[in-house]
C-alpha cells in the first residue's frame, strides 16, 4: 500500500487545490505588506478598469480593488476557519457524548441536533447576526451555530462503531475511566472523517460569510469578499469586474477546498477510493 | 472414483501473478503448475498470504486490477486458454462452466432480493427457459442441496436464513448450470463445526453425483482429510507439495507440509492428575442474562433472548476450563458478564472468594488486576494509534505503577511472549496476526492477574500460528500459575489446552467434566454431535493419535 503522503500529495486535485489555497493564504497573512494602508481608503477616481491602474483598478468609491481582495482574504478566511473550528469542537463534543453514552443521553442530544438541522441554515444565520448585531464574533457564532450538526452526526456514528471494538473493551477491563477512554482510545480513531467533514465545512463557511457580507450583515469596517460583491452589485452593467473578480476568487477558493477535502477523504479511506 | 480422468478439467501452467510495486513481495503466485482432473476434489492448502485465493481468482479473472495481474503462464480450461479469452466469452464461461462459492455467504448474497429470485437470475441470464421452468429448476436445486421447505425459502431474504442455509443457497447457485468446475474459497470457515460438517458432506455428495471438478481452498488440514482427493500445499505463492490426500497427510515430503500437518491440534485430551480438586478461584453461581424484551423510546418491543440461563461453574486454581459451544450459545456473553463488560440480570460471580458481580466501575477498578481478558480479533483488539508499549502499560499505569517502570515491565513481557523488547516503540500495524495476539496476551499479563479469560483467542489465526499461540498460553499458564477460562467453538483447541470442559448450547450448560472423560464418552446428544462434526476426526483420532501424546508436557502431571 502506498503511504498516506504518497496518495495525498500525488493527487492532481490536491496539487491544484493546495497551490491556490497557499496563494490565498499568503495574501491573507501578508495583506498589510502586500497592500499597505486601509482597504477602505479612497485612493483615486472611481471605476478605473483592471490593469489600467492599481493592478485590478478601483471600485465605485475609488477604493483599491486589489487591496480589498488581499484584506478580504484575511477576514474571510479568518472568520470561516474560526467558525468551522468552533463548530467542529462543539459538534465533536455533542457527537462523542451522544455516541459514547447512548440511551437517553443519545436520544436527547440527537433530537436537539435534528432540531437545529431542520431550520434553514442561512436564514438562521441571518437571524442570529441580526439579533447579535453585525460584528466579527457574531458572524463566527452564526457560522458555528449553523454548521455543527453534521459534525455531531458524523462523530456520533464513528464513536458508535469504534466503542464496540475490542481495544476499547480492553481499556474498560484495564479499569480506565470513561473520559480517558473517550479521549485516548475512541476519539483519535474518529479523526479521519472528522477532518474531511470539517475541511468541507470551511468551504460552506466561506459562502455563508460572503452571503452575510453581501447582504450588509457582515462585520462593519472589515473588508471581505462578500462585502465587495455587495457594494459592486449596483454597477454590474457598467463595471462588471467589481462583482466578477471577487466572485471568481470565492468560486475558485471554495472549489479548491472541496477538491482537497475530497482527496483527503480518498487518501484516508484508500479502499473506498479503489472502488 | 478417485482415479483421475485422462483429460484434466483444468490445467494451470507456470502461472505468475504480479503484486503492486509497493507490496512486500513481488509475486502473489509464482510459477505455479497444477492440474485438476474431472470428477476430483483438489484442496489447495496454505496460510493466509500464501496466494491461494489470488490463484483461484485468476482462474475466473477476478483479480483486483490494474496492479494485481497475471504476468505469465497459461490457464487451460478444457483445453482452451482462459487468459486469452475476450470479455464476453469470459462472461459466458463464468457461472455456466466455472462457478465459485465464497467464504462469507451473507455478503455474497444480495440482501434486497429473495434467495429464490437470485437463484432464478442465474437461469434467466444463461438460459432460454421460461418462468415456470426456471422455478421448477430452482425448486429442484433447493431440494438437491437439502434446504428445508424450498417453497417457503424461495421467498425468503438472505437475513432470514441461517449461515448454513445461506451457504446451501450459494452452493445451489454454483451448481445451477451444471458447471464443469467449482471453485470453493474457504466455504466453511465462517460456519459452525456442525454446519461445516453438513456442508462438507453435501459438497462431496453433490460432487460425486454430478461428476464436477472442485478446487477447494482451505487452511485447515482437518477439512482436507474430510473432503479432498488430492492436496496441493502453497507457501508464499509457490507450490510446495502436491499429492493424494493419504500420501500428504500420512507421509508429507516437504518440511513445511509436515509443520502444517503437525500444527493441527489433536483431539487427544491432555492428561491431568486429578489428585485433589484445587480450591476454586472463580465461582459463577446461577448467572442469567436476557437481551431485549424492554420497550424502547417509542414503545417498540424487541423479542427477549435468554443468552445465558442459570449458569453455574467453577474454575479451579491453576486450572483451565474450556467453555465450548457454537455461535449463539451464549459463551461470549457469559465471559462478558464475568469480567463486567455486561451486567448479569441475576446470579453472582466470585473471584478468589470476593464477589465481583454488581460492583460499580470504580469499585471494580482495584480488582481489575486479578482478572484480565484476551480477545478474539488481533486486528481489532489493539488501538492502531497507540504504541505497543503504551498498550501493554495501560493496565499497570492505571493501577498506579510509574510509567517508566511499566514500560520496562512491558519490555520483559514482550520477551516472555516471544517478541523483541524493542517492539514497545512500534505500532500494532507493523505486526502479523499471530504477533498481535502475543501483544494482546502480554497486555493481559501486565497487571499480573490470577485469572485470564480468553475469548476465542486463536479462532482468527492460521492453524500453524494457532499452535504457537496455544503453546505460549499453555506455557505461560504453568510458568505463572495462572487459571484460565477458555471460550472456544473448536473442540480440538479445547482438548489441547484445557483440563476441564463445559459444553454450552442455547445459553445452558448441557455437559461438564474433565476433558478426557467427556471426549471418551460424551453423554449429551449435543456433545456427541459436536465431537462427530470435528473436521478430520477419523484422521486425528487414528493415524495421528499415536504421535499426539508427545505434545503433552510433563509439567501437567503434578
Amino acid at each position: 500500500m502506498k503511504s498516506f503522503q504518497q496518495r495525498f500529495f500525488g493527487d492532481i486535485r490536491v496539487i491544484a487545490g493546495l497551490s491556490w489555497l497557499l496563494f490565498v493564504l499568503v495574501f491573507a497573512v501578508f495583506a498589510p505588506f502586500l497592500a499597505p494602508g486601509d482597504p477602505f481608503a479612497i485612493v483615486d477616481k472611481p471605476f478605473i478598469k483592471p490593469f489600467e491602474g492599481y493592478g485590478l483598478g478601483t471600485d465605485s468609491l475609488g477604493r483599491n480593488l486589489y487591496g480589498g481582495l488581499a484584506h478580504g482574504a484575511r477576514a474571510t478566511l479568518f472568520i470561516a476557519v474560526l467558525g468551522t473550528v468552533a463548530a467542529a469542537a462543539f459538534g465533536t463534543l455533542v457527537g462523542a457524548v451522544a455516541g459514547f453514552y447512548g440511551g437517553v443521553i443519545d436520544a436527547c442530544l440527537m433530537r436537539i441536533t435534528e432540531f437545529f438541522q431542520t431550520i434553514p441554515s442561512f436564514l438562521f444565520a441571518i437571524v442570529l447576526v441580526a439579533i447579535l448585531s453585525p460584528s466579527v464574533p457574531s458572524v463566527v457564532i452564526a457560522i458555528a451555530t449553523v454548521s455543527w450538526p453534521p459534525i455531531a452526526r458524523v462523530v456520533r456514528g464513528e464513536v458508535l462503531s469504534v466503542k464496540q471494538r475490542e481495544y476499547v473493551l480492553a481499556a474498560v477491563i484495564a479499569g480506565q475511566k470513561d473520559l480517558s477512554i473517550l479521549v485516548q482510545q475512541v476519539l483519535p480513531n474518529t479523526l479521519s472523517p472528522l477532518i474531511v467533514t470539517s475541511s468541507l465545512l470551511v468551504a460552506t463557511a466561506i459562502l455563508v460569510e460572503s452571503a452575510l457580507s453581501f447582504l450588509g450583515l457582515g462585520a462593519p469596517n472589515v473588508m471581505s469578499w462578500g462585502f465587495m460583491i455587495g457594494s459592486g452589485r449596483q454597477f454590474l452593467r457598467d463595471a462588471w469586474w467589481l462583482v466578477t473578480i471577487p466572485g471568481v476568487v470565492i468560486l475558485v477558493t471554495v472549489m479548491s477546498i472541496n477538491l482537497v477535502g475530497e482527496a483527503l477523504n480518498d487518501a484516508l479511506n484508500p479502499r473506498l477510493a479503489a472502488l | 472414483m478417485t482415479t483421475p480422468a485422462p483429460v484434466p478439467a483444468l490445467v494451470i501452467e507456470g502461472l505468475t501473478v504480479a503484486l503492486p510495486s509497493w507490496s512486500d513481495r513481488r509475486h502473489a503466485v509464482e510459477d505455479l503448475t497444477l492440474e485438476i482432473a474431472r470428477n476430483e476434489i483438489l484442496c489447495v492448502v496454505g496460510e493466509s498470504g500464501s496466494g491461494k485465493s489470488v490463484m483461484a481468482k485468476s482462474i475466473l479473472r477476478l483479480l483486483p486490477g490494474p496492479h494485481v495481474r497475471v504476468t505469465g503462464g497459461r490457464i487451460l480450461f478444457q483445453g482452451n486458454d482462459i487468459l486469452a479469452l475476450n470479455d464476453s466469452a469470459m462472461r459466458a464461461l463464468r457461472g455456466s462452466a466455472i462457478s465459485m462459492i465464497f467464504q462469507e455467504p451473507m455478503t455474497a448474497l444480495n440482501p434486497l432480493m429473495t434467495v429464490g429470485r437470485q437463484t432464478d437470475e442465474v437461469f434467466d441470464v444463461h438460459t432460454e427457459l421460461d418462468a415456470t421452468a426456471r422455478r421448477q429448476r430452482v425448486m429442484a436445486l433447493f431440494e438437491d442441496v437439502q434446504l428445508p421447505e424450498p417453497e417457503r425459502l424461495y421467498n425468503s431474504y438472505p437475513h432470514e436464513l441461517s449461515g448454513g442455509q445461506r451457504q446451501r443457497v450459494m452452493i445451489a447457485m454454483a451448481l445451477a448450470l451444471e458447471p464443469a468446475l467449482i471453485i470453493a474459497d474457504e466455504p466453511t470457515t465462517a460456519l459452525d463445526v456442525t454446519t461445516q460438517a453438513q456442508i462438507l458432506r453435501l459438497l462431496k455428495d453433490l460432487q460425486r453425483r454430478h461428476g464436477t471438478a472442485v478446487l477447494f481452498i482451505t487452511h485447515d488440514f482437518g477439512v482436507v482429510s474430510e473432503i479432498a482427493d488430492r492436496v496441493a500445499v502453497m507457501r508464499q505463492g509457490k507450490l510446495v507439495e502436491v499429492g493424494t490426500v493419504e500420501g500428504v497427510l500420512k507421509s508429507p515430503q516437504a518440511d513445511y507440509t509436515r509443520a502444517l500437518v503437525d500444527a493441527v491440534p489433536s483431539l487427544i485430551p491432555r492428561h491431568v492428575a486429578t489428585a485433589a480438586a484445587p480450591d476454586p478461584i472463580l465461582q459463577v453461581d446461577g448467572l442469567s442474562k436476557t437481551y431485549g424484551g424492554r420497550s424502547g423510546l417509542f414503545g417498540m418491543r424487541g423479542r427477549a433472548v435468554r443468552a445465558v440461563d442459570q449458569i453455574t461453574l467453577e474454575v479451579g486454581r491453576g486450572r483451565s476450563l474450556a467453555v465450548v459451544g457454537e455461535s449463539g450459545s451464549g459463551k461470549s456473553t457469559l465471559a462478558r458478564c464475568i469480567i463486567g463488560l455486561e451486567t448479569a440480570d441475576v446470579g453472582s460471580v466470585r473471584l478468589d472468594g470476593q464477589t465481583i458481580s454488581g460492583l460499580s466501575r470504580a469499585e471494580m477498578r482495584p480488582l481489575r488486576q486479578h482478572i484480565q481478558m484476551v480477545f478474539q480479533d488481533p486486528f481489532a483488539s489493539l488501538n492502531p494509534r497507540h504504541k505497543v508499549g503504551d498498550i501493554i502499560a495501560l493496565g499497570p499505569v492505571i493501577q498506579g505503577v510509574a510509567k517508566s517502570a511499566a514500560w520496562e515491565e512491558a519490555r520483559n513481557l514482550l520477551r516472555l511472549v516471544g517478541l523483541q523488547p524493542e517492539a514497545v516503540d512500534r505500532y500494532p500495524h507493523e505486526f502479523s496476526g499471530g504477533q498481535r495476539q502475543r501483544i494482546g496476551i502480554a497486555r493481559a499479563l501486565a497487571v499480573k492477574p490470577k485469572l485470564i479469560i480468553a475469548d476465542e483467542p486463536v479462532s482468527a489465526l492460521d492453524v500453524s500460528v494457532q499452535k504457537q499461540v496455544l503453546e505460549l498460553l499453555d506455557d505461560l499458564r504453568l510458568k505463572l500459575g495462572l487459571s484460565m477460562l477458555f471460550i472456544t467453538h473448536d473442540l480440538r483447541v479445547a482438548a489441547h489446552v484445557c483440563e476441564d470442559v463445559v459444553v454450552m448450547s442455547n445459553g445452558v450448560i448441557v455437559e461438564r467434566g474433565p476433558t478426557a472423560e467427556i471426549f471418551a464418552s460424551p453423554k449429551h446428544q449435543y456433545t456427541k454431535a459436536l465431537l462427530d462434526a470435528v473436521p478430520g476426526k477419523s484422521w486425528l483420532g487414528g493415524a495421528r493419535g499415536a504421535t499426539a501424546d508427545f505434545s503433552i508436557s510433563p509439567a501437567v502431571a503434578n
